[in-house]
């Protein structure tokens, strides 16, 4: 039996009289890529912030390297990183600087070389020594990504990594999340877009109005639908692929 | 995949030592970013060092001469009012840093990590208390290039560095609690406005003996006039009178009940 990584057990939360969450379960196995797809208002941000221990669940249990959210909060946050839903650079500091500076929380021992490494590892090396506000949002969302990455935490939650990212940045991201994924990594991701999940992700869990409505592989969740009915139409181009095409990009397979 | 591999183990993992154990490292890396952001900040810089001492040279050299005060050297008198003016003003960019953190989601960042959660709000408060402790010194320089003489020993100077530290944490707490509760980013600075107004309705440019009854009776029991007087005082190797406990109480006093607002508004935050 695979190891999990996340566990969540009938969690609850409302605000005042606004029930946000309502009795969601789902695990996550060790080294996989879990997306949590919803509309906005659906609930994925509470949910996300339960599981990094910024807000505490009304009821139920999470359970986040084996140790539980709301009891174990140290030992939680020594197994994660957080990518948040803006991305949360210090712009006035250098991409480097802001490298060292989370090295330095984490009491990593050389924490210019951990700098150094990611600043290479993430194509920011000539950038380096700019201040992040001078970044394209693509970069920043990079530098970001990178920031949750110093000191190899085994599970990484990346709510909504790609919003308001365009089409190239986008790309970019679904790249890095797909190699963190390769290196044994957990990631638990949010998304409200569907294309998003169905390139990403090795199981997708639909939370619709605090609850999760569907989940499984992407090949399971077809299962859930009519056989596709075969029809021959002609291949149209999406607008993406238009895009992608005329600024010399390839896709990502 | 190598070189991923071999940069994950050379990136190590955590020894899962206590939280506590690394607070005043973790608070001296806030500390160092916060430092940063000032030093990359010429409008900080402007606001808090060079304003005043604007406003010194100003008074000094304009209205100075119209200006009776009873003492000889005018500077010696205006030196402490402007000391006071620099710290309010400086405040307001605490509140200013912190808001932005809060806004701009670094603080969640900072959350979801193995620091202690206060970690955040200490670095802002220390930062505050240094960098006024430079601009201080800087207004100091000048204000002795200008003619200020002090024949205060040691512990009359120490005194007044104590003063001066008292009300720049209880300003700066009260500023916390700005920078955490505004919505928006005039919400966060207009609380140090009436602070910097402050000392014109007190004893720092004027005796308050020449003022109108009314704004008298309120300049004499503000707290500026008895800070102001106590650190007069004190650099003129006077006697301090009763003002230098009446000083120390509105510093105390600011600072408890802003300290437990701001804690508040910080756990209500999260």
């Amino acid at each position: 039996m695979p190891n999990i990584a996340i566990q969540v057990k009938d969690i609850q939360k409302s605000y005042k009289k606004l029930d946000v969450l309502k009795g969601v379960n789902f695990s996550v196995e060790q080294g996989s890529i879990f997306a949590l797809l919803g509309s906005n208002g659906a609930g994925k941000t509470t949910l996300v912030k339960i599981l990094t221990t910024l807000l505490k669940q009304d009821k139920g249990q999470a359970f986040v390297n084996g140790f539980d959210v709301a009891s174990q909060p140290d030992l939680v946050r020594q197994s994660i990183s957080l990518t948040g839903q803006f991305a949360a650079v210090d712009e006035l500091l250098t991409g480097r600087e802001n490298l060292i500076m989370i090295a330095q929380l984490r009491h990593l021992k050389q924490p210019h070389q951990v700098a150094d490494d990611l600043l290479i590892r993430f194509g920011l090396t000539d950038a380096a020594k700019r201040k992040a506000s001078t970044y394209s949002g693509g970069m920043r969302r990079r530098l970001d990504i990178a920031m949750s990455l110093v000191g190899a935490p085994p599970i990484i939650f990346l709510d909504e990594p790609t919003t308001g990212l365009d089409p190239e940045a986008r790309i970019e991201v679904w790249k890095v999340v797909k190699e963190l994924a390769d290196g044994g990594v957990t990631i638990l991701l949010t998304t409200q877009y569907l294309d998003e999940a169905e390139q990403l992700a090795d199981r997708i869990a639909i939370l619709h109005e605090g609850k999760i409505i569907a989940s499984g592989t992407l090949a399971e969740l077809k299962k859930l639908f009519p056989p596709a009915k075969v029809e021959y139409v002609e291949k149209q181009l999406t607008l993406e692929e238009i895009f992608l095409a005329i600024i010399g990009k390839k896709e990502v397979a | 995949m190598a070189t991923i591999q071999n940069i994950e183990t050379r990136q190590g993992t955590y020894s899962g030592t206590k939280v506590q154990n690394h607070f005043f490292s973790d608070i001296s890396v806030m500390l160092g970013r916060s430092m940063r952001h000032i030093f990359r900040s010429v409008d900080t810089i402007f606001t808090v060092t060079i304003t005043p001492i604007a406003m010194m040279l100003l008074f000094v050299y304009v209205f100075g001469g119209a200006i009776q005060t009873g003492t000889g050297n005018y500077v010696d008198y205006l030196l402490p009012g402007i000391l006071l003016i620099a710290i309010a003003s400086a405040v307001a960019y605490t509140a200013y840093r912190l808001f932005n953190d809060v806004q701009k989601g670094i603080i969640e960042r900072f959350r979801s990590m193995p620091i202690a959660s206060s970690t955040l709000l200490w670095g802002h408060v220390l930062t505050s208390l240094v960098s006024n402790a430079i601009s201080l010194a800087v207004i100091i320089l000048v204000a002795l290039i200008m003619g200020f003489r002090s024949s205060a020993g040691i512990l009359p100077w120490l005194a007044v560095v104590g003063i001066l530290t008292l009300f720049t944490l209880a300003l700066t707490w009260v500023a916390v609690i700005a920078g955490l509760a505004a919505k928006t980013m005039e919400g966060a600075t207009a609380f140090s406005y009436p602070l910097i107004f402050l000392p014109f309705i007190s004893s720092a440019f004027v005796p308050t003996k020449s003022m109108p009854f009314i704004v008298r009776v309120f300049a004499e029991n503000q707290p500026v006039t008895a800070i102001v007087n106590s650190i007069r005082a004190l650099l003129a190797g006077q006697p301090v009178s009763n003002d230098i406990w009446v000083a120390l109480a509105w510093c105390v006093g600011i600072l408890v009940v802003a300290y437990i607002f701001a804690m508040r508004a910080y756990q209500k935050r999260m």
